[in-house]
This record gives structure tokens, C-alpha cells and sequence, in this order.
């Protein structure tokens, strides 16, 4: 059946594809979310390290996920990936750098003789969850606010700035969406400490955080809802392939594409549900309202940038260098083999959560940490 | 370098060659660790007995430190490759990003799922589960190089692929050629079984140093005894397959096996340098020796080659200059053909561009006559084509030497363990320990040779690295190098800091 598809659904399906897998690393930054929330929310070194750990058994799953988000957009959108990581070199070069600090500290920061201290892998846990995120924030922000780049016959990138992508984070909408991300990241955090964590005091100032947190993320939410009814987009003409700029283009897409208004809503709707009955209802279930929230939002987001007739990496300088995902996709045999891949994902995803069940069936205790596999705990 | 500025393409590579060659120093002792911990840990489960449990835990704690920094240094190797090479991405993005991929959804997900089961399951989970996990450990790693190698093998011997001049790049035609590729096999057999080796060498060499210290001597003997004749089976599998490597190099690279031999001049019954001091200011084609001193073993290189001691083996000289008699076209020849190539190219896209289609459809004509050498279009001087002869030489010779002794050194292990003497032989207890070092120097010759040796190509005789690279600011790429260095070697420091500590710690605390 997949190989009967044309080359334009194919590349439908593989930007919901690679939606999909950037909307579920969305939720699984509750674990950069985590990483800030060491230093507001414990008020112990043993508290700390509670957070650490439980963030610590899902760190690698992020990891993993925005590795898989980087490799299907290389496969699925080759354009894409040259152009946005060969040009705006400098954020994403800050964004990796934050991985690499990431990935060391959870084993590093307990081991006796770790050269630079406790402190300082905290400290790089926490420029992971907020500085990482902002830029990979901003990055995004940069599919509807475009960048300063054009291509030439042979699709080869010159970047307009000497700042190299770092100017996205300047911008107000790219900024206000990198900032909702470090938010959005310490509710669902939070949320998890409260569902996986049995610590009183600790799950108590949690449950405190999902809320607070939220208050912080509305003004960053309201600035992206607005500028998307306001803002002019960039548009496709389908006959031709022309970018031009369209008045309300973003506006005109959710009213043109119901379902993506309806996943915008019910996935805001679902975080802030999941966020009352953590805060205020006292369950420890509000991790996976927040988690399918973050999910359709990120879903309806993707769909806007990519979907109806639209540039999702768009240029300022030369708007015909814009990428949509006709022109900077794969050959069609390419997606075709990489859809039959694809179908392995289900897979992927059950052996997932059957484990995240095993793994999280009892809650997570001092008495563990300090149990007989001490030596093992972060 | 002298006093010549180092330009984008240098910096591009010093960078990912940095961080290549940092990644290969975690990564195979994770794959090959990872098999030892579910052997160790098989061998708990099958016996029940405690003290194979706490050795399994030992040795996963080295494990753990060594693997979070691999997967840190493998994460900027995967957006490496559209930062430093950019157009590389686009031009080769449709063949090259469905492996990176693949890797992805089938691999790195089986790691970070179970790895996390494997450190933190023992209380969660039954005894039969978490074996399961760490087995499903080792086999993820192992997946992971299996496309990891699949998309390297491809660079150095494209298949399966056509190019495009309406999108200006190559697409792929045929996904089973491309992840099949004898090289890709050859590439993942030879690589993964040289990793069992080091992470053998690496628990026999530790457990030695136990045997000297005179510290958990039993534990340290039974590691022994199982990494030994895991490291002598890999050292044996090493040798049969760096055979049917370097044949394949030999029909797909003759350019990178003359390099790797320092043969300048193609001959008949070739001979193996079997030791060599090069001449590095030797050029191709000029009158200067090859060697200051060497000791050559006739037919060798030829039996090598084409497994036949007779047959002749093509030089630098050859493929840079040709040669008419052999039927061999050289770099210089290809050169002419690849400027038409690009030339029509050119013309084809511009009058593609410009709506006339007559002009176009003749300008294709003219490329699909000339595309085959479309890549050595892009050389400005023949000699370009060969790589550095004495780096390819020397990590060649270093690398079959280490080789060579390895699995030595297992079967001496082996025969004292069953004598029951081990823990009174210091030279080699000593030998052992110093080993762990030996391994690493080979595991990174190996990818020096694969690398250098096949330059100036990021795909053979397609992509010169030089077209590949990102149209970026040398400035830009020369910062990133120095960060990246600061970074990566105060991580190592503090690496082999925490596993020393672990180390003196033992299995016992």
C-alpha cells in the first residue's frame, strides 16, 4: 500500500512523522524541566538528588528522541537539515553543546573524583533544561518568523548574518516561544516529580510549581496565540511553488485546517487540566494530561508551519529560497523506503512503555536511593 | 601547514575528525562491554552465585561512566554532519539520512530503553527480565554500528544511487544495495569485532592489575578468563576480516591501499612493507624514494589484493598520472572528463532556469556522457587525488602490528590461567595492563586509515570534501574546534579520573 502513494502525500505523511516525533520530545523535556527545577524546588541534598534520579532513568529516552528528530529530518527533508544546521551554525552548535553537558552529569555528579565538582553538573543540567531549550525554542520559533538565507541553483546555503542563527533568539516571537518551552518544560517536570517521586515535602512544593510555572509560561503562551491570529505568513502558491507573503496566513490555516484549531485546544486545554489536577486536585495523574497536551500542541504548531500550502522554513532575504515540504524533502523512493521503516515505530513505542510500566510501577523512595544499589544511583 | 591559513574545509575536518576520534574511544568499549556484562551476568543467572553478580556490577559501573560520554561525543557527530557539511547533506541527504535514521527508531531506542532497566532495574525488575535487558543492551549498541557503518561504507563506495540534475543531487535507486554493500558488511564485521577486542583487552587489562595489587584476585582471574576467550575469538574474527577489508579497499579504493603501502609505482608480485621509515616529502610523480628504509616481502601485497601473488597492484603514480598500458585512467584524465561534466551541468541549469528546454536536454546529454567522473571536476590539480601517504601508511602498519600481538597476549593469558598462575606473571599482568593503551592506539589507526586514506573524497570519486563543506566563516568553524577540544578533553579527564577512583574502589564497596 505504501509504495501506491505519491510523492506529495508521502511527503505529507513524513512531516507528520517527523511531527510526531518533535511533538513527543516536547513532552519528554520534562526531564530539561527537572533539571531546572533542582534548584527551586529541593530544599535538601537529598531532595536534589531525588529529582536527579528520577529524571536520570528517562534522561536517555529524550536524548534518543531528538537524536531520532534530527535523523528523520535528515532523511525525510535533507534540505532542511543542510540548510538550517549548516546555516544558522551558531544555535544549534549551542543546543548540542548543552547536550553534551547533559549527557555526562547524571553519571558524573555523584562519582567521587569527578574533577569539577557536584555543583557544576548541576549547574550544567540546569543550562541544558533552560538555555538548551530556549534555542531549540527560538529555532522553532524561526518556522514562522523565517531567517536570512538564500540558495542557490544547487541548493547550496549562504546565511545573511555573521551571527549565524543566533539572531533568532533576538527576535520577540521566537524568544516568547523559547521561553514557553523552558516553562512548559517545569510544569510537566514538576508533574512527573509528583506522579514518581514519594517524598511528601518535595511532591507538596511540586504540586506548587505546576501551577506557578504556568503563570510564568501564559504570558509567552498568549504572545505566540496572538501573533499566529495576527501575524502574515509565508504561502505557497501550489501551482508554481511561489512563496509569497499572505495577510493572516496563520489564522487562515487553523480556520482552513479545523482539526489542527481543535488540536491546539484541546492540547492547551489538556496541559492546563493536567496542571489544576496536580495543583489543586491532589493526583498524581496530571503528568499525562500535561504529556498528551504538550503532544497536540506540538502536533497543531507542526501542522501549521509545514501544512496548507506553507513554508515552514522560510526565507527573509530571497523568499523563492524558502523550504516547504515539497521542495526540500526526499525523492519519493526514499520516503517510500523510509516509510516501510517507519512502520517498526509502533513497536518501538509498545516495547517503550512496556518497560516505562515495569520501570515505573513503584514510586521512587529515599529508601532506594540509599538501598543496596546505592552505588548505581546519580 | 606551514604558513598557509587554514581555510573552512581544514577547520571542517580537524573538527569532525576531533570528534570522530573522541566518540571512537568510548564507543568500542561500549560495544564490546556491553557483550561481556551479559556474559558475566548470563553466568549470575545460570549459577546463581552472588559473586558473579557484584563482578557483573563492577564492571557495569565502568560501563556506565564510559557509555554517557559516548553518547554525548556521538550526538554532534549526527548534526555535525549538517552543520560542517552542509552541502554533502543536501547532495547525498536522500541515500545518507535513511540509515541515520533507521539507527535511530532501531537501535538507540533499544539502548536508552533497557540501559536504564540495566542500572536501575535490579530491584524492579525479575532476574530473567533484566538479563533479557542487558543482552538487549549489547544488541542494541551493536545495531547502532550496524547503520552507522552501513552509511560510512556507502561514503567510501556509493552504490545504489543516481544523480539528479534537477535537484542537484544524488537519489537514492535502490535501499537493499546501499545497506547490503559488501564494504558496509566488511566495515561493520571488521569494526565491531575489533571493539570486542579492545573491551576485552580492556577487562583483562584492569583484572590484571588487580592480580598485581594483589586485590580481588578471584574476580579479577574469572573476568580473565571470559574476556580472554571473548578478545581471542574477536582477535581471530579482527584478522579475517581486515583480510577481506583490505581486499575490498583494493578493488574499490586502489588509491587508498597504494597509500597504505606507500606504493607509488604499480608492479607485478607487489610487496608488503613490512617495515618503513617513509620519505614524506615525496609527490607523486616525482623522482624522489619512497621510503628511507624498508623491509619489503615479496607478492604479498599482490596475494592481498587480488589474492594472487603474481597479479599487479596499481601505484599513486598510476591513478593520479595513468597508465595506458594497464588499462588505467588516471586522476588527470578524469579531471577533463569531470570539468564537462560540471561544465554541462551548468549549462543545464541555467537553461533550465532560463526556460529552454532545447538547450537543457542537449546540455544533458553531454553530462550523462561524462557524469561517471563528475567528482574529479571539482580538483584543481591531479595530485589532489591521492591522500597522505605517510599518515595512511603508518596508522596501516601500526594497526596490523597491535593486530598482530592481541591475540597473543589472550592465548598467554589463557594458557596461565589453566595453569593456575596467572596472578604470579607480572610482565604479563604488566604486559596486560599496558595493553588497554595499545588498543585504543590501534582502534584509532584503523579509522585513521579508513579516513585519511580516503581523502580528498567525503563520497569516492564523487564529492571531494573541499565541495562538501558549509559555506561558512573558517573563524566560526575554528571557535567550535577549540570549545570542542576544551570540552571533550576536560570530559575525558574527568572520565578516566571517576573510573580510576572506581577502579581503586573495586568491586567490593
Amino acid at each position: 500500500m505504501i509504495g501506491t502513494l505519491d510523492h506529495s502525500t508521502l511527503q505529507q505523511l513524513w512531516w507528520l512523522i517527523a511531527s510526531v516525533v518533535g511533538s513527543l520530545f516536547l513532552f519528554l523535556t520534562f526531564v530539561q524541566g527537572g533539571q531546572t527545577l533542582i534548584f527551586t524546588l529541593a530544599s535538601t541534598e537529598e531532595e536534589k538528588t531525588l529529582i536527579i534520579n528520577a529524571m536520570g532513568r528517562k534522561w536517555e529516552l529524550t536524548f534518543t528522541t531528538l537524536v531520532l528528530f534530527g535523523g528523520a529530518l535528515f532523511a525525510a527533508f535533507p534540505l532542511f537539515y543542510a540548510t538550517s544546521f549548516g546555516g544558522a551554525y551558531w544555535v544549534w552548535m549551542l543546543i548540542l553543546f548543552t547536550f553534551i553537558l547533559q549527557a555526562v552529569s547524571y553519571e558524573y555528579r555523584k562519582k567521587p573524583d569527578n574533577v569539577l565538582g557536584a555543583r557544576t553538573y548541576e549547574i550544567f543540567m540546569a543550562i541544558n533544561g533552560s538555555v538548551g531549550l530556549l534555542l531549540i525554542g527560538a529555532a522553532v520559533g524561526t518556522f514562522f518568523t523565517g531567517s536570512r538565507f538564500s540558495l542557490n541553483l544547487y541548493n547550496s546555503v549562504t546565511w545573511g548574518t555573521p551571527y549565524r542563527g543566533l539572531e533568532a533568539a533576538l527576535n520577540p516571537f521566537n524568544l516568547a516561544f523559547g521561553l514557553f518551552l523552558v516553562f512548559l518544560a517545569r510544569i510537566l517536570g514538576a508533574m512527573y516529580i509528583v506522579s514518581h517521586v514519594d517524598h511528601a515535602p518535595l511532591v507538596k512544593r511540586a504540586r506548587k510549581a505546576t501551577w506557578i510555572n504556568l503563570l510564568w509560561a501564559l504570558p509567552f503562551l498568549l504572545t505566540i496565540l496572538i501573533s499566529f491570529v495576527t501575524m502574515d505568513g509565508f504561502a505557497v502558491n501550489p501551482e508554481t511553488g511561489t512563496v509569497f507573503m499572505e495577510k493572516g496566513k496563520y489564522l487562515n490555516n487553523l480556520l482552513a485546517m479545523p482539526v489542527v484549531l481543535v488540536l491546539l485546544l484541546a492540547g492547551l486545554g489538556s496541559v492546563i487540566y493536567g496542571v489544576a489536577a496536580t495543583g489543586f486536585l491532589n493526583k498524581n495523574s496530571g503528568i499525562w494530561f500535561g504529556g498528551i497536551g504538550t503532544v497536540l500542541v506540538g502536533l497543531a504548531i507542526f501542522s501549521l508551519a509545514g501544512y496548507n500550502n506553507t513554508a515552514f522554513y522560510p526565507s527573509l532575504s530571497d523568499l523563492q529560497s524558502s523550504l516547504t515540504i515539497y521542495n526540500a524533502s526526499s525523492s519519493k523512493y526514499t520516503l517510500t523506503t523510509m516509510s516501510y521503516v517507519a512502520l517498526a515505530v509502533p513497536f518501538v513505542l509498545a516495547y517503550i512503555a512496556y518497560v516505562w510500566k515495569l520501570m515505573n510501577a513503584k514510586q521512587l523512595t529515599l529508601a532506594e536511593l540509599n538501598g543496596e544499589d546505592a552505588k548505581e544511583m546519580y | 601547514m606551514g604558513d598557509q591559513i587554514l581555510t573552512t574545509v581544514d577547520w571542517a575536518r580537524a573538527q569532525f575528525a576531533l570528534t570522530a576520534m573522541y566518540h571512537w574511544i568510548f564507543v568500542p568499549l561500549t560495544l564490546g562491554l556491553s557483550f561481556l556484562l551479559a556474559f558475566f551476568e548470563s553466568i549470575y543467572v545460570k549459577t546463581g552465585n552472588e559473586e558473579w553478580k557484584k563482578l557483573t556490577k563492577f564492571w557495569m559501573t565502568l560501563f556506565g561512566i564510559n557509555f554517557a560520554i559516548g553518547v554525548a561525543t556521538g550526538i554532534i557527530l549526527e548534526f555535525e554532519f549538517g552543520t560542517n557539511w552542509s552541502n554533502y547533506s543536501w547532495m547525498v541527504g536522500d541515500i545518507f539520512g535513511a540509515p541515520l535514521a533507521i539507527e535511530g527508531i532501531f537501535a538507540f531506542f533499544i539502548e536508552a530503553t533497557f540501559f536504564a532497566v540495566m542500572f536501575f532495574g535490579w530491584q524492579r525488575v525479575s532476574k530473567g527480565f533484566h538479563l533479557f535487558s542487558t543482552w538487549m543492551v549489547a544488541v542494541g549498541s551493536n545495531l547502532s554500528a550496524v547503520w552507522i557503518l552501513v552509511a560510512n561504507g556507502w561514503m567510501q563506495f556509493p552504490v545504489g544511487m543516481a544523480f539528479n540534475p534537477d535537484t542537484a543531487r544524488f537519489e537514492m535507486q535502490n535501499f537493499w544495495e546501499v545497506a547490503l554493500s559488501p564494504v558496509a558488511v566488511h566495515k561493520f564485521t571488521h569494526t565491531t569485532s575489533s571493539a570486542f577486542l579492545l573491551a576485552s583487552l580492556f577487562v583483562v587489562g584492569i583484572s590484571a592489575l588487580f592480580l598485581m595489587q594483589e586485590r580481588h584476585q578471584k574476580m579479577a582471574k574469572r573476568s580473565m578468563v571470559v574476556a580472554a576467550v571473548f578478545g581471542f575469538v574477536a582477535s581471530l574474527f579482527v584478522g579475517l576480516t581486515g583480510d577481506e577489508a583490505a581486499f575490498s579497499v583494493a578493488q574499490r579504493q586502489p588509491m587508498k591501499l597504494a597509500a597504505m603501502e606507500g606504493l607509488y609505482v604499480g608492479q607485478e608480485k607487489a610487496p608488503i612493507v613490512a617495515m618503513g621509515i617513509i620519505n614524506a616529502s615525496k609527490k607523486p610523480g616525482d623522482d624522489l624514494p619512497a621510503f628511507y628504509q624498508e623491509v619489503k616481502i615479496p607478492g604479498l601485497l599482490s596475494l592481498l589484493a587480488n589474492r594472487d601473488p603474481n597479479s599487479f597492484v596499481p601505484g599513486i603514480n598510476d591513478l593520479v598520472f595513468g597508465n595506458a598500458e594497464r588499462n588505467i585512467i588516471g586522476a588527470e584524465q578524469r579531471m577533463v572528463t569531470g570539468k564537462i561534466a560540471l561544465a554541462e551541468l551548468a549549462r543545464y541549469k541555467y537553461a533550465k532556469d532560463t526556460g529552454n528546454e532545447a538547450e537543457a536536454a542537449a546540455a544533458l546529454a553531454i553530462f550523462d556522457q561524462h557524469k561517471g567522473d563528475l567528482g574529479y571536476g571539482y580538483l584543481t590539480s591531479p595530485v589532489e587525488a591521492a591522500p597522505p601517504v605517510a599518515t595512511t601508511f603508518y596508522s596501516f602498519h601500526i594497526m596490523v602490528v597491535l593486530g598482530t600481538l592481541f591475540p597473543v597476549i589472550f592465548l598467554l593469558v589463557l594458557y596461565f590461567a589453566y595453569k593456575g598462575t596467572l596472578e604470579y606473571q607480572r610482565w604479563l599482568n604488566l604486559l596486560c595492563f599496558f595493553s588497554i593503551f595499545l588498543g585504543y592506539v590501534a582502534q584509532q589507526a584503523g579509522w585513521i586509515v579508513a579516513e585519511v586514506g580516503r581523502q580528498p573524497w567525503a563520497i569516492q570519486g564523487l564529492l571531494p570534501v573541499g565541495v562538501a563543506v558549509t559555506n561558512i566563516a573558517a573563524s566560526n568553524v575554528q571557535t567550535t574546534f577549540f570549545i570542542f577540544l576544551t570540552l571533550f578533553t576536560a570530559l575525558l579527564l574527568a572520565e578516566i579520573r571517576i573510573m580510576m577512583k572506581q577502579i581503586k574502589i573495586g568491586p567490593e564497596a
